[in-house]
């Protein structure tokens, strides 16, 4: 049984030249699984993410068939059942914590916040809540971390900090947009680590958005390859370097390797066909 | 020769108690025509050593000298301009948004005190592989390899000897990392450039480069050739840290 099952997504945006499809007609669905979403800038990865939470703002549009969500279609729900599946139901981490949390609040604050929105119990049963959350994702100290401010962690932290957060309601799908880019390889490593973990040992369904090939290889199961709005391939994430579309093999030969020693990286030839072959259902 | 030779080198930020002790004597030496890298995390001053051999961080002692010429002070030459150039990590801010392409290398071609500007102007388009129709456009109806390609050609128009990059492909998709890449590579060729690089990605320092250094917390903590690094051989913990972390376990 599908956590969540996406039927024919659309987004357009109207713009004076005419209407810019930022998806087109995207189909999947999510077991309790890590499901990785790669392409390149522009291809309508992070646009999906957003749309599954209907965070598109206007004038974007977003259409489909149908986002099922365990059997319910979120396209039908009015905005207020909305603000509970968000948070509840799904949550999403972004890529740069400095701009996701609040710089004005205590970290303290916005977890406890967090658990509190979805949650009727005492300020401190949220307490308790938010620091042995924040022992989850591997904070020592959690107790002083609860009384900082943002911009007095690091980017890592910062990091781990938002998982905690999303992780508090106890969400059963975590979309993660990017949610590394933004930090150090060496840290990049441990905060997977410990979102995986988590996802893991709760049972909950991951949707990973990134434009990194190999993290994505090495984090998912399975992996969406998306171009120009479309899915052009899906495969199983170990399987991955063994990909069949020219584009995701295009994108794999353009890596620089440390096992290699051409003088040239081979560029990738954007073939027209691409764009208009019709999305692979993943 | 030696293009660029390092010794000793402190920079600092702010004064007294506040002061943060961004580089911590560094040493190292490129010879011309060489491509060293610097490798390490946010933090670790690598960038700081490009920002203080073109005068962006005032706050240093040690000594700096460019082929022989040893630098001092924040203040730099017309002379030092036209022997190094920098590329900057985020092409979409290091353009001025209401200067056409054409504007922005004339300028450029101008304060070096050059002759023959228009002629200039189409040479260095064509040498960043970007043709003469990109000449009157904007930086808002360029790509971002695009406008990388149009910072490369800016610092390309003194004909300098070195190039300071800083991270000059870390915004750009792989595709299109891959082209520029290309592109330096042929460049460096082409003109005899050096190189002195900076990149948190050991693949593609590892690529670029024949020599790197490795730094942590303003320190080089190790100096080694590209070779090493393929065959996995750093000999500091932290060197070998950096590429387990970067080398995905297949």
């Amino acid at each position: 049984m599908s956590l969540l099952d996406i039927e024919d997504l659309w987004v357009h945006f109207p713009t004076r030249q005419g209407v810019f499809d930022a998806v087109r007609g995207v189909s999947f669905s999510l077991r309790r699984e890590r499901l990785g979403i790669v392409g390149e800038s522009g291809s309508g990865k992070s646009m999906t993410g957003r749309a599954i939470l209907r965070l598109i703002r206007k004038p974007g549009i977003v259409e489909a068939g149908h986002i099922n969500l365990e059997g319910r279609d979120l396209l039908k729900l009015s905005e207020r059942e909305m603000r509970e599946v968000r948070g509840k139901q799904i949550s999403m981490v972004m890529q740069d914590p400095k701009f996701s949390l609040n710089p004005v609040v205590t970290v303290g604050e916005q977890l406890m916040e967090a658990y509190l929105q979805h949650n009727s119990g005492s300020k401190s049963r949220a307490r308790k809540m938010a620091i042995e959350m924040l022992e989850n994702v591997s904070i020592r100290d959690a107790a002083r971390v609860m009384r900082t401010y943002p911009h007095e962690v690091s980017g890592g932290m910062g990091q781990r900090i938002m998982i905690a957060m999303m992780l508090i309601p106890n969400p059963k799908i975590l979309i993660a947009d990017e949610p590394t880019s933004a930090l150090d390889v060496s840290v990049q490593r441990q905060v997977l680590n410990i979102m995986d973990g988590l996802v893991k040992e709760r049972g909950m369904g991951l949707i990973f958005i990134s434009h990194d090939l190999n993290l994505v290889s090495e984090f998912c199961d399975r992996v969406l390859i998306m171009y120009s709005g479309r899915i052009v391939e899906v495969c199983e994430a170990n399987k991955l370097h063994q990909a069949q579309h020219p584009y995701t093999q295009g994108l794999l030969n353009s890596l620089p390797r440390l096992d290699d020693t051409r003088t040239h990286l081979s560029v990738l030839t954007r073939d027209p066909s691409w764009s208009k072959a019709p999305s692979v259902r993943g | 020769m030696t293009a660029l030779e390092i010794k000793d080198l402190d920079v600092w930020f702010g004064h007294a108690h506040d002061r943060v002790d961004a580089v911590k004597g560094a040493n190292l030496s490129v010879m011309q025509g060489e491509s060293f890298g610097l490798v390490g995390e946010s933090g670790s001053g690598k960038s700081t050593i490009l920002r203080a051999i073109t005068g962006l961080a005032p706050q240093w002692s040690g000594t700096i000298e460019v082929e022989g010429q040893a630098l001092s002070g924040a203040k730099r030459d017309r002379a030092f301009f036209r022997t190094v150039q920098m590329v900057f990590q985020d092409p979409y801010a290091s353009l001025h948004p209401r200067h056409t392409v054409d504007q922005v290398l004339s300028e450029t071609l101008h304060l070096h005190g050059l002759d023959n500007i228009d002629k200039r102007v189409a040479g260095l388009l064509d040498d960043v592989g970007l043709g003469q129709r990109f000449r009157f456009r904007y930086p808002h109806q360029l790509s971002g390899g695009q406008r990388q390609r149009v910072a490369i050609a800016r610092a390309l128009a003194g004909e300098p000897d070195i190039l300071l990059l800083d991270e000059p492909t870390s915004a750009l998709d792989v595709s299109v990392q891959a082209e520029v890449l290309n592109l330096l590579a042929d460049l460096r060729t082409k003109h005899g450039l050096t190189y002195l690089m900076v990149s948190h990605d050991l693949p593609v320092i590892a690529h670029m480069c024949d020599q790197l250094a490795v730094m942590r917390n303003g320190e080089i903590v190790e100096v080694m050739s590209s070779e090493t690094l393929r065959m996995g051989n750093p000999k500091h913990e932290y060197s070998q840290e950096l590429l387990r972390a970067s080398v995905a376990p297949q």
